[in-house]
């Protein structure tokens, strides 16, 4: 099964790699929408009890949840697309197992959130934010990132087999984006000020994987951060996994 | 003669109580070309994702190179070959790409992926585009390479979903060649759908006919034929030639058929072609044009189900 999965996975990522839009737009957008937000809001670092004199460093997270969500769309629309066009009876017509799929679709994601990640944290170097939690704090970012972009991705596929439909695929990426911005990603919650806003980024799961991965840049080793953004992310995996195997289950209804 | 495909009573409910296949039976035998011939909407590209394990039956049961499609699903899929009616690729892949993959997933090693990719490139004529991404290929193309990628894994039993469907006169017979070349020096067993009555004259030992999900006629073209037995004389009248004075000449002759030229008779016994002509000079009726239709498969659908194969469209 190991063979399967690499072709499936390779197959992925020359997908991702010829289709341009699928990799310029997560590595280019999320850093733009980036510069903008910093420079307006590089004035919250004023207020008492931010953490960090640099909204930039601050505001490093928000990257990598953003291409996260680039790259589940894309792989979730892939894998529709597949479903649309019976290439997935094609790969039912093999002996190739049906995990294998599941595992190669997202290891290519998977690649795409290793490559993302690596840019936004040389970007982020290069421009002058400091990774407080150093080069293991890299490593751990790393992991996170990854880890991120299979929980999301796990959503993604399971759009996908659901509906095999590109359209509804799409349609999850404002849907995630509510998400996005429902949370703490430009203020901590301590310092978001309307009530109803701070309980909706408490009670959104997105928060805690921003805060994760913004502890390793602005704090350093903020175990209880750590702790909840790993636990959601490998809960959300978990789940999203679950999910997507019993809905390929269905779909793949080959006997 | 050993048996590739052997179906009995095989069901295909859809939500809504849709019986697209309702109970049908039917024996390929090894290294026959079985054409299985209906219109859309028949149930023909249905019983293929059956045999080829795609969809499970609702009820009946079948055997593909002797094993059982709902238990033995895997075991199918390894003796079979199946280019199903969309040619699905993936066009930001190249061809070899696709052979690659492909012979990976059969778990073809390494190096008899290459030997393997190269000989089927060749074969189907793609050598020079090879490293092409399929989205620039043409439809003919796209059918070779699918044929190519359901013979990856040597397969004995071959399914072939309406293959030539929009292929043009030249890509059609190339493929006609292949498959008859597959049956000659290989002995793969095929099992061809299609709407085309030419190709199932053409390419098929046996012939099933489907029809809303039942098989109406089975056996050999000609035999099929001989079953129907009697051809047609069709007649076109000259200009000053009434039609009602050339269908009380025709009509002692047989059944008057329906004819978008003329008037038609299908021979029931009482006179040949020369008799007709006969008695066509003897009344002084004078005809624009007259033929002698031998009975078509078209001519075998009419027979059982009471309409024309070709121009029969439902959507499936």
């Amino acid at each position: 099964m190991i063979g399967q999965v690499l072709q499936l996975a390779r197959r992925s990522v020359i997908r991702t790699i010829r289709q341009p839009a699928n990799w310029i737009t997560p590595l280019i957008f999320p850093l733009a929408l980036m510069a903008v937000n910093t420079g307006g809001l590089h004035a919250a670092t004023s207020l008492p009890g931010f953490p960090t004199d640099s909204f930039l460093a601050f505001f490093i997270a928000f990257p990598f949840i953003q291409g996260a969500l680039f790259a589940t769309v894309n792989a979730g629309v892939d894998l529709a697309r597949d479903i649309q066009t019976g290439f997935l009876n094609r790969l039912a017509l093999t002996p190739m197992q049906s995990p294998a799929l599941l595992i190669g679709h997202l290891g290519g994601v998977i690649v795409m959130g290793f490559v993302q990640a690596a840019w936004y944290l040389a970007v982020a170097l290069v421009i002058g934010v400091r990774l407080e939690s150093g080069v293991a704090g890299a490593l751990v970012l790393f992991l996170l990132a990854v880890l991120i972009v299979l929980a999301f991705g796990s959503f993604g596929a399971l759009a996908a087999l659901r509906t095999g439909s590109t359209e509804a695929v799409h349609s999850l990426f404002p849907v995630f984006f509510v998400f996005l911005f429902i949370s703490s990603m430009n203020l901590p919650r301590n310092l978001i000020e309307t009530d109803w806003f701070r309980t909706a980024a408490s009670l959104n799961p997105v928060s805690y994987l921003i805060e994760a991965i913004r502890s390793l840049v602005i704090t350093g080793w903020n175990w209880e951060a750590l702790g909840l953004g790993f636990s959601i992310a490998i809960v959300m995996s978990i789940v999203g996994l679950t999910l997507s195997s019993l809905a390929l289950r269905t779909r793949m209804a080959r006997t | 003669m050993e048996t590739a495909i052997e179906v009995r009573g095989l069901v295909r409910e859809f939500k809504g109580g849709i019986r697209a296949v309702a109970g049908i039976d039917l024996d390929v035998a090894s290294g026959e070309i079985y054409g299985f011939l209906g219109p859309n909407g028949a149930g023909k590209s249905t019983t293929v994702h059956m045999l080829t394990t795609l969809l499970p039956p609702t009820a009946g049961s079948a055997r593909v190179g002797g094993y059982d499609i709902v238990r033995e699903g895997p075991a199918v899929r390894r003796t079979i070959g199946a280019a199903l009616q969309e040619a699905a690729l993936d066009p930001l892949l190249t061809g070899r790409e696709h052979l690659k993959l492909q012979l990976s997933l059969h778990g073809i090693r390494r190096d008899a992926r290459e030997t393997r990719t190269k000989e089927l490139l060749e074969r189907v004529g793609l050598r020079n585009a090879a490293d092409r991404k399929i989205g620039g290929y043409s439809g003919g193309m796209k059918r070779r390479l699918d044929l190519a990628l359901a013979l990856a894994h040597r397969p004995r039993i071959l399914f072939l979903d309406e293959p030539t469907t929009g292929l043009d006169p030249q890509s059609r017979s190339a493929l006609w060649d292949e498959v008859v070349r597959l049956k000659r020096d290989e002995g793969v067993t095929v099992f061809l759908t299609t709407q085309y009555l030419e190709e199932a004259d053409v390419l098929a030992d046996r012939v099933g006919i489907i029809d809303h999900g039942r098989i109406v006629a089975e056996g050999t073209t000609t035999a099929l034929k001989a079953e129907i037995g009697r051809p047609t004389v069709e007649a076109l009248p000259a200009e000053d030639t009434d039609a009602a004075e050339l269908e009380a000449a025709l009509a002692p002759f047989g059944e008057l058929q329906p004819s978008t030229k003329g008037v038609a008779v299908r021979l029931d016994g009482h006179g040949d072609l020369a008799d007709v002509v006969r008695a066509l000079d003897s009344g002084s009726i004078h005809v624009a044009d007259l033929h002698l239709h031998a009975p078509t498969l078209d001519d075998v659908f009419l027979a059982k189900t009471g309409r024309s194969l070709e121009g029969s469209e439902e959507p499936e």
